[in-house]
């Protein structure tokens, strides 16, 4: 039987790795990732779980010791959050391109300066570019499923890429809800033991990491990408196959109350929860409206996407990070970028809010929506308009 | 020693990588054809050859081959003409010469 249990989402991911009875765990504490690795160390001391804890001096080390591991074929887990995931940068490259299918767990955290522990999508999309499978999750029990879900998916041999699996720090990392935890029989079914098939071994010699001098770099990188976009099949394949066994389906873009609906809001992570609530609400009021909530971050579900918004007239994205200088946040640049080409297509409001743990709330959503139809009708001379910032906001201009 | 080459230039597609760029043989540095970074190839003077074999020694990369006869030559596709066999050779059998020079 299933057992129904209050967890944060730190813990609910840990329990993801206990129950995927992984190999290595090589991470650095950094706050809200904290209780991760907290965790996973008492699992490993106490012998719930017979796995190697590599205790290491950062979080640059943390990966490159994940990447040993994985080398050997081991089932391999990390998590880190904001400076972390950026002083990782330089592995977390290399952990992708050489197709090491290890699984990472990322408690959104704002970026420095100022210094801040708080909630944010900065971090995450400083890694956008990097090759690795990316998901965000709205609540705890998705922080759960989405870690189990990584590794079938990671491990696939049509993929052997990593996945790094993203949760709200605070906001999910440190809030208890409750999380349904399946039976272990259930989780072996579902991942089967794991089987790298170019693992290192000393009785089959072979070189990982070997140079790529400019006659093969270039192919090598199309190589990957090539890859890299036909993974999508497997990514969906496996969020069918994990429904099947644990009852609850997921979906790279995923529509809520949007049929028939003009105005659409997409969001991404916790706050799509939120901004459900102001569906609901403005719902009860009779108006238009419905909400996308992006799960799938790379590859990116151009289609799937496409298809969910083909019917609006109006589409609010909005983003937790700035791209300083750039076309508003990253999310609503790669939005505008799925659509440009299409000949019918919404037309596009980009807002910016719940930086470094500012709360969004559910006046906050209904806001959004009221004020990016406004800007529809009336225009607006800002690029992107903000949300919650104290002073009226000027000067975010082409 | 292997006669396996590569497959190089415009014989090389994307779909020839291996997964993750992952060498599966081991000592197969030499198949690769390196050869084409020289800018100067060592040439061999029979008559001045004493057959010792220290540039064979010496090369650092096992791009010198004993041959049937007994003389040590450069394996072009593989020698990145470092020139080091022709500075060791005692008999000065061994000269540079630039890649463009016939």
């Amino acid at each position: 039987m299933s057992k129904r249990v209050g967890l944060e989402a730190s813990h609910a991911a840990a329990e993801a790795a206990r129950m995927a009875d992984v190999d290595v765990i090589a991470a650095y504490p950094i706050t809200p990732q904290t209780h991760i690795p907290e965790r996973l160390a008492e699992m490993v001391a106490n012998g719930e779980l017979n796995a190697a804890y590599i205790p290491v001096e950062s979080e640059h080390s943390a990966l490159s010791a994940c990447l040993g591991a994985a080398a050997v074929g081991a089932r391999t887990f990390t998590a880190t959050a904001g400076q972390g995931l950026e002083l990782m940068h330089e592995v977390v490259y290399v952990a992708s391109s050489m197709r090491y299918p290890i699984v990472m767990t990322i408690c959104n955290r704002a970026l420095s300066a100022p210094l801040s522990v708080w909630g944010d999508h900065s971090d995450a999309m400083a890694v956008r570019d990097t090759g690795w499978i990316q998901v965000f999750c709205q609540n705890n029990q998705e922080a759960f499923d989405m870690t189990l879900w990584a590794f079938r998916v990671g491990e696939d041999s049509r993929v052997l890429f990593p996945v790094m699996v993203h949760f709200d720090g605070f906001h999910l990392s440190h809030v208890t809800e409750p999380v349904i935890l399946p039976e272990q029989k259930e989780v072996d079914r579902f991942l089967p033991r794991f089987q790298y098939p170019f693992a290192l071994n000393p009785d089959k010699p072979m070189t990982h990491g070997a140079f790529g001098p400019p006659d093969i770099y270039a192919e090598a990188k199309v190589a990957q990408e090539v890859a890299f976009r036909k993974s999508k099949g497997v990514i969906i394949q496996g969020f069918k196959e994990f429904g099947d066994i644990f009852g609850r389906y997921y979906h790279p873009v995923e529509p809520y109350k949007t049929e028939g609906a003009r105005t659409l809001l997409l969001t991404m992570g916790s706050f799509s929860e939120t901004a459900k609530i102001a569906i609901d609400t403005k719902k009860n009021k009779g108006e238009s409206v419905g909400l996308i909530n992006l799960r799938l971050w790379r590859p990116f579900p151009f289609e799937e996407l496409r298809q969910a918004v083909k019917d609006a007239e109006t589409l609010i994205v909005f983003d937790r990070c700035i791209s300083f200088g750039g076309p508003g946040g990253p999310v609503s640049s790669e939005i505008r970028s799925a659509l440009y080409n299409e000949k019918e297509r919404p037309r596009g409001v980009s807002f910016v809010g719940g930086l470094g743990g500012r709360d969004m709330s559910v006046k906050d959503f209904e806001y959004v929506i009221d004020r990016g139809r406004e800007i529809v009708e009336k225009g607006s001379e800002e690029l992107f308009e903000t949300v919650g910032i104290r002073g009226k906001v000027t000067g975010i201009r082409g | 020693m292997t006669e396996k080459r590569l497959k190089t230039g415009s014989d090389f597609t994307w779909k020839d990588m291996e997964v993750g760029n992952i060498v599966t043989e081991v000592g197969n540095a030499s198949v690769r054809k390196t050869g084409d970074w020289r800018t100067k190839r060592p040439i061999l003077d029979r008559e001045k050859c004493t057959k010792c074999a220290l540039c064979w020694i010496y090369c650092p990369d096992a791009a010198i081959k004993p041959s049937e006869e007994g003389y040590y030559e450069s394996d072009l596709y593989y020698c990145k003409g470092c020139g080091i066999c022709a500075s060791i050779c005692p008999a000065g059998a061994i000269t540079m010469i630039e890649e463009e020079e016939k």
